[in-house]
């Protein structure tokens, strides 16, 4: 994960390694001074501002997939509703997908501008308690395209978590693009010192997609992110005149449940395909609440009630209660 | 030596979205298919660095890449050489090990896939890209800058939460000024299996929507086809496969129009 400078040599061995500036292929490096004297590899200041204006968070939760496609924005929008259906909880759902930015549109929040303050951006509040950032907000028009090199990519992000008011939060949700590159990296960088609770991992049956899936994993690993489970996603289509379940994404290789089982992961569970997500998303509602009975609501219901449970606090245990009396009284 | 890896190559197409999994490799794939039967000499070049799906479509599995006088040797996918591919995917030693690089080291990768490969003659190279408009599609421009690029084919599927960003990805090209040969609207509807009940899983109607708000040529709709996915999953040749589908009808058409906006 060394970073590599535009105009470093071949062999450059990277600017915060130990041989920075020292080694052979460092000779005739423009930056070869600079890495020497370890400027190079101080850490980041905003790492530091970060931890401290994110003392008010208490969780901090990736949602990430190395699959595009496959529902991680439709998660997070859902995750943060249900976790806002609970009035004494501050929820915060940070969008760090620059180019693809879906969140806007999920939470029905489209056309939504950010506003500064003397205490820096104020997110966009889709409920009282549920607090939503995305590049979304900071574009003028549903066509603008957001042509970033990683170099910018990285300084947003880096501005969404040091100078986002965020206030008090019990969770902070974070949706990221699919992939394990410069958004990835950024936010594993800067959430550094403030630290990340762990990872939810999304994908579906199909081996194109657990695939790509597995290195999302492995780079959990590298980079030290606990994974708090999977979900397989897309998982069965059941037609609404005939009942019949097809698997429209077929699990050749033995889908989410088998990785797990591999690579000794907590499989949260399997949510089916239903065209009303798709419908409320577009919508811009949440379809927890638009058709609470459906089995993609109530796979949803069951895979975040266990979920809080893991994250072991004392108000989880409460909060679970709410979400399974709410479960139950439908 | 001066090394232009495209300078027999006729048409370069990129196969672009601005919203992730939509079908981008599946379509460059079945493009690829569709052009090789119909004899032409295809290449596809997979600039996902993160993801990279083509070798498993294609059921390449993990030969080793070869360097010639000319660069690197593309993989190829048929004894007879007609399609020709490169991906990361070959170049890695452990396919569940992640691709963790930023920018600059991804736009370097890229600058060697585009002019170090040894194409060779091709009638056309087809590049597959990642979702998003940064690194990799500049990096793939750039680099083709030489080299004509006769246009984009943008796939989405039919959803709003879809079509939002493909119209991030319409402005990419024009700002670049690569002319947009047409849009797929992709996972359009689902035939059930049992009752032939067609299903709008992802809604239906929005990628044509987007094709006339933006003016764009809607090149056609592909269904969603478990048997489709299937045959992807396997690395089999589906148009081969399934010959009477209306999927195979709709990828031809699709193919059809393109190959003629390439004549044109």
């Amino acid at each position: 994960m060394a970073d590599v400078p535009n105009d470093a040599p071949e062999h450059c061995p990277g600017t915060s390694s130990d041989q920075a500036g020292k080694s052979s292929a460092c000779q005739g490096c423009p930056n070869q001074n600079i890495c020497a004297s370890g400027a190079a590899k101080a850490p980041d200041p905003a790492i530091e501002e970060i931890r401290q204006k994110l003392t008010s968070v208490k969780h901090k939760i990736l949602v990430l997939s190395g699959k595009g496609g496959v529902g991680k924005s439709t998660f997070s929008a859902h995750l943060s509703h249900a976790l806002a259906s609970d009035d004494s909880k501050e929820i915060a759902l940070l969008d760090v997908d620059i180019c693809g930015p879906s969140i806007p549109k999920i939470m029905g929040l489209e056309g939504e501008q950010v506003h500064q303050s003397g205490s820096g951006w104020s997110p966009v509040y889709v409920e009282d308690n549920l607090a939503v950032m995305s590049i979304g907000f900071l574009l003028s028009s549903p066509d603008d395209a957001v042509i970033w090199r990683g170099p910018k990519k990285n300084g947003m992000i880096k501005q969404f978590l040091r100078d986002v008011d965020w206030g008090e939060v019990d969770y902070l949700i974070v949706d990221t693009p699919p992939g394990t590159s410069d958004e990835h990296l950024s936010i594993v960088q800067y959430l550094s010192g403030a630290g990340i609770d762990g990872a939810v991992i999304i994908t579906t049956p199909q081996e194109v997609s657990l695939q790509d899936v597995r290195k999302e994993i492995r780079f959990c690993k590298k980079v030290k992110i606990p994974v708090i489970g999977v979900i397989e996603n897309m998982s069965g289509f059941v037609c609404p005149k005939c009942k019949n379940t097809s698997q429209i994404f077929p699990p050749t290789t033995g889908g989410a449940q088998r990785m797990c089982e591999e690579l000794n992961l907590p499989l949260l569970g399997r949510v089916p395909l239903d065209p009303r997500i798709g419908r409320s998303c577009d919508e811009g509602r949440s379809f927890l609440t638009e058709v609470p009975d459906s089995p993609a609501a109530v796979a949803y219901q069951n895979i975040i009630f266990p979920f809080f449970c893991s994250l072991k606090t004392l108000h989880l245990v409460y909060f679970s209660l709410f979400i399974y009396t709410d479960v139950i009284s439908h | 030596i001066s090394i232009n890896g495209l300078a027999q190559v006729k048409h370069v197409v990129l196969v672009l979205s601005g919203k992730g999994g939509v079908g981008k490799s599946t379509i460059t794939t079945e493009l690829a298919l569709a052009l090789v039967h119909a004899g032409k000499k295809v290449g596809i070049l997979d600039v996902d660095l993160c993801g990279p799906s083509i070798p498993r479509m294609l059921s390449v599995g993990k030969p080793e890449v070869h360097q010639c006088d000319a660069g690197w040797v593309p993989v190829y996918a048929d004894p007879q050489q007609k399609l020709a591919i490169m991906s990361i995917g070959f170049l890695l030693e452990d396919s569940d090990e992640a691709v963790i690089w930023r920018g600059p080291k991804k736009t370097a990768l890229i600058g060697q896939f585009v002019s170090d490969v040894a194409w060779g003659e091709l009638d056309i190279l087809l590049v597959d890209t990642p979702p998003g408009t940064s690194d990799e599609h500049l990096a793939v421009l750039e680099n083709l800058r030489k080299h004509r690029v006769d246009g984009a084919v943008l796939v989405t599927t039919p959803q709003a939460v879809s079509t939002g960003d493909v119209r991030r990805e319409i402005t990419f090209c024009k700002k670049t000024a690569v002319k947009i040969l047409g849009i797929v609207e992709n996972m359009s509807g689902f035939v059930c299996p049992h009752c032939s009940e067609c299903s709008n899983v992802f809604s239906k109607g929005g990628g044509e929507e987007l094709a006339k708000l933006t003016g764009s040529v809607f090149l056609g709709s592909v269904p969603l086809d478990p048997l489709l996915t299937a045959t992807l999953e396997e690395g089999r040749d589906f148009l081969q496969a399934f010959p009477e589908s209306s999927t195979y009808t709709a990828i031809s058409q699709i193919v059809n129009t393109v190959l003629s906006s390439l004549d044109a």
